[in-house]
């Protein structure tokens, strides 16, 4: 260990405890737990504007932490990620919506959270995730030969391009007879445009996105400690040493950025089956990527629970801030500059919250 | 062809426009290698401070026309506001950050961007409703050739504009402070060692590209009199495709951003006039990601080997 | 130019230290430079000579010690200000503007002086001393050998007329031939009256043309006196070929 030229660094990344702990499927049957948790206990008792605040959350939790696999493990600039989560919302939401049309004659939901109907949202978030990660691919290869600038003008212009797009789509048909009608290519073009996609409906709950926030959180730490992980914190480091070690620096950039961009198509596929959500455009352009940015960098680019803690910090304050709109994105930009100017490392830098020197201790490190 | 002329000159005002945004980037990029994302919004805060003061000189778009020198005051107006606000972006936000790693400074700069927009939408700065310019320029036909309507206004856009970067050119390649801008953005640790003040260079080059693009803010209140409210969309993409402007004539190449920006006009107007004009901002970027994939130094840049 | 009172060298470090971050560079080097001589600092690579020169050019800061210059600290001061106390210095790998002409490098040089007729007598010298530059006075410096771009870098940092000279390594990367003409040159350029610090990997050309040396081995002075006596000693021929 001591040998390898990350040794340096390795003391940061040492699978100990926490590793050993996201072993096998134990975790993954945790999460599910506490998924089930607040759907059948805390989001009864809380009452509906705190279930929808948790679920909020737990959107921004998936998104921030997807994005710090770019922006934190690899260093990489990408600010379009709300994109992709566009791209995967609306593939989801049409696959639900049509489907629901074609079979059931109308969008509502069908059955309880394991019913028929969730088999088809659970199904629609995963196809709108891969449709995100068809389109990570697809800017990701060509993007990330350039330099780290240029990548964030091309993320940003892709996310522009995704807008402009869908804000040229037809209407959405508002009856079972006119989606008929409609052939499937035509399905694709008719998403709402300007106006929205309103009427995809409402699977999302407790139970969903937490399950999928315990995917993401699993598949970020596990990525990170493993030697996709190791590359990609040697390309942050410092990329010309490391493509003079040998790591294929852009086969790993890529993989990183399709892996963020599956996962934020997932956030999006959530967002749009959120109660009271219509889909827009607008919404979810780049002061959206802008918001994402923020979170990865006030928690610590690299480091995932600083992602998860930001997450959570910023989608509660702004209802708690209610009353000062106005002054909201004034502090946040503030804080951004400040931030960097003082400590831009963020929250926690690279590591884990259970990694810093309180916990660490008690491991005897 | 009457149609294919007016449009042409509406491409040539367009890019005058990006032209002069895009070589404040290129100028920041060029001296600092780093993406001045706050850039954007320094042109839309000289949109607005042209009608700030204009209208703290008493021109509304209910009063009569106002005299020739208006035009003049507003505009020396909003650049001066503009310098200093660059001088203020660069020495507090950017300066800290100057050995610290890029992704850091672009960071700030998104930070300084969000900053300026909302600043702006503040009830005793600018508001959030939009405005409407007054007419500083008359809009007089000067001539119609081939059945083309030449206006004042933007004969006036082109001209300044034109104007502006022969006194840049003039300031960068024929003067010892040009010079020394040139050195620094070489190598700004040698250019010290020539006994330039690398910082006085930097502040220098911020000032200037800010007032440019507050020029280009007040030629564009005067072509195009609807001003949306600050942290409107459409400021951000204007500075956006400026930004893509100067990427595509060569990052770093001053006559790559003049170059750029009319290209990019030129684009812009002829998809909206023949192609769609719901895509008008898709062909900007179809075009970057085109020139990042074939040719990534841009129109006039030149391949270096990054040293290591 | 100022003569220096007799008795005060011209340049002296006393115990700088300098840090690259976390990495103790130079670890406590004192010396001194007395007006007229070529003191040669030798030493193997990674040795710290360079990084002293930045030191006392202010490309880095020194992090401990003295830099004492006419008698007055000057470890303070910014890059530019050094300069135009009379501290010119020819960095590693020549630095030209590769953009810029010849004309316009040894034109940059000068940035600090006004009087245009000077300016222009001394790009005259540096045309005699090398004819090469004169031929290629128009051409960009990037275009230029290394032989050459090494004659421009030396003759621009001479454009403010210093008194002190800082040069590191010229010799590298160029053939036993040209090498030979610019220690020709720098003896030349001592004889005129410019006082010269000389970093060298070459440290049989370095003795032959210095008065004074220094070896400096990871940081600190190893050795120092005449440069005929180093020239000579066993303790330098260990310094360079020692395993390090």
């Amino acid at each position: 260990m001591t040998a390898s030229p990350w040794a340096g660094k390795a003391g940061a990344l040492r699978p100990g405890t926490a590793a050993a702990a996201t072993a096998g499927v134990t975790p993954f049957a945790v999460g599910l737990l506490l998924a089930a948790a607040l759907q059948y206990a805390v989001g009864p008792a809380v009452g509906p504007f705190f279930s929808d605040l948790l679920i909020k959350i737990g959107i921004n939790v998936i998104l921030a932490v997807s994005l710090n696999v770019v922006n934190g493990y690899t260093g990489q600039f990408s600010i379009g990620h709300a994109g992709f989560m566009a791209v995967g919302g609306y593939a989801a939401g049409a696959l639900t919506y049509y489907t629901s049309m074609l079979a059931w004659g109308g969008p509502q939901v069908q059955g309880g959270v394991f019913g028929v109907g969730s088999a088809l949202f659970v199904g629609a978030c995963l196809v709108g995730g891969l449709v995100a990660a068809a389109a990570g691919w697809a800017v990701g290869l060509p993007s990330l030969r350039l330099r780290g600038d240029y990548l964030a003008i091309v993320t940003l212009g892709f996310g522009e391009i995704v807008r402009v797009l869908l804000q040229q789509t037809q209407d959405v048909p508002f009856t079972a007879d006119e989606a008929r009608a409609l052939s499937p290519v035509e399905m694709a073009t008719h998403l709402g445009g300007s106006l929205g996609f309103s009427g995809i409906p409402f699977y999302t709950n407790l139970f969903w996105v937490w399950c999928f926030v315990t995917l993401t959180l699993l598949v970020a730490y596990r990525l990170k400690e493993s030697t996709f992980g190791r590359a990609f914190l040697s390309i942050r480091e410092n990329e010309i040493a490391a493509e003079a070690m040998g790591v294929d620096t852009t086969r790993y950039k890529v993989r990183a950025f399709v892996i963020a961009a599956f996962f934020a198509g997932v956030a999006g596929a959530l967002f749009a089956h959120k109660i009271g959500t219509t889909l827009n455009p607008r919404e979810l352009g780049f002061m959206k990527s802008f918001d994402i940015v923020i979170m990865v960098v006030l928690g610590g680019m690299g480091s995932i629970s600083g992602a998860t803690i930001a997450a959570v910090l910023l989608t509660v304050l702004p209802e708690a801030l209610r009353g000062a709109a106005d002054y909201r994105m004034i502090v946040y930009a503030l804080m951004l500059v400040l931030v960097m100017i003082v400590r831009p490392q963020g929250l926690f830098g690279i590591r884990e919250i259970w990694e810093l020197p309180p916990f660490a201790r008690r491991r005897g490190r | 062809m009457t149609d294919l002329l007016q449009t042409l000159l509406n491409g040539l005002a367009v890019g005058s426009l990006y032209a002069l945004i895009a070589l404040g980037y290129t100028m920041v990029y060029g001296i600092l290698q780093f993406i001045n994302f706050a850039h954007g919004d320094v042109f839309m805060i000289g949109a607005w401070s042209a009608y700030a003061v204009a209208a703290a000189l008493g021109f509304t778009l209910a009063g009569g026309d106002p005299p020739g020198w208006a035009a003049v005051a507003v505009l020396l107006s909003s650049m001066g506001i503009c310098a200093v606000l660059g001088f203020f972006i660069e020495r507090f936000a950017y300066r800290p950050l100057r050995s610290a790693p890029r992704l850091n400074v672009l960071i700030t700069a998104i930070g300084v961007s969000l900053l300026l927009q909302n600043t702006g939408q503040l009830r005793p700065v600018f508001g959030t409703q939009p405005q409407s310019m007054p007419a500083l320029l008359p809009d007089t036909t000067l001539f119609q050739v081939a059945g083309v309507r030449v206006g004042l206004v933007d004969v006036t856009v082109v001209l300044l504009a034109v104007a502006m970067m022969v006194g840049l050119q003039w300031l960068v390649f024929r003067t010892r402070f040009g010079s020394a801008m040139r050195a620094v953005s070489h190598d700004h640790r040698i250019a010290a060692l020539m006994g330039i003040r690398v910082d006085t260079v930097i502040s220098f080059t911020f000032v200037v590209g800010s007032a440019l693009a507050a020029a280009a803010g007040f030629l564009f209140a005067m072509k195009y009199s609807g001003l949306k409210q600050p942290a409107d969309a459409t400021w951000v993409l204007l500075g956006l495709k400026a930004f893509v402007a100067a990427v595509v004539g060569g990052i770093g190449n001053l006559q790559g951003a003049m170059l750029g920006g009319l290209l990019i006009g030129m684009v812009e107007m002829l998809g909206a006039a023949y192609l769609s004009p719901h895509l008008r901002d898709l062909y900007v970027f179809v075009l970057l990601i085109g020139v990042l994939l074939f040719r990534p130094t841009g129109i006039m840049g030149s391949t270096s080997v990054e040293k290591v | 130019m100022s003569l220096v009172a007799p008795g005060h060298p011209l340049l002296e470090l006393q115990d700088l230290h300098v840090h690259y971050g976390a990495i103790h560079a130079i670890k406590g080097i004192s010396l001194s430079v007395r007006q007229g001589e070529i003191l040669t600092l030798i030493g193997s690579n990674g040795a710290g000579k360079s990084t002293t020169l930045r030191a006392i050019s202010a490309l880095v800061r020194a992090s401990g010690g003295r830099i004492l210059y006419r008698g007055h600290a000057i470890q303070g001061y910014r890059a530019d200000q050094v300069v135009g106390m009379g501290i010119a210095h020819c960095p590693e790998g020549r630095g030209v503007f590769p953009a810029f002409t010849v004309r316009e490098n040894l034109e940059v040089g000068a940035f600090l002086r006004k009087d245009r007729e000077g300016i222009e007598a001394d790009i005259e010298t540096a045309f005699t001393r090398f004819p090469v530059l004169r031929q290629r006075a128009r051409q960009p410096a990037g275009t230029l050998s290394g032989g050459e771009q090494q004659m421009l870098a030396i003759s621009r940092a001479l454009m403010c007329r210093p008194a002190l000279l800082l040069l590191d390594e010229p010799s590298l990367g160029l053939a036993p031939q040209v090498v030979q003409t610019i220690f020709a040159i720098i003896r030349e350029i001592n004889r005129a009256g410019t006082t010269i610090l000389l970093v060298e990997q070459n440290a049989h050309m370095a003795l032959q043309v210095a008065h004074q040396a220094c070896v400096l081995d990871v940081g600190t002075v190893v050795a120092s006196g005449p440069a005929a006596d180093l020239a000579r000693s066993d303790e330098v021929k260990k310094a360079y070929l020692g395993g390090h």
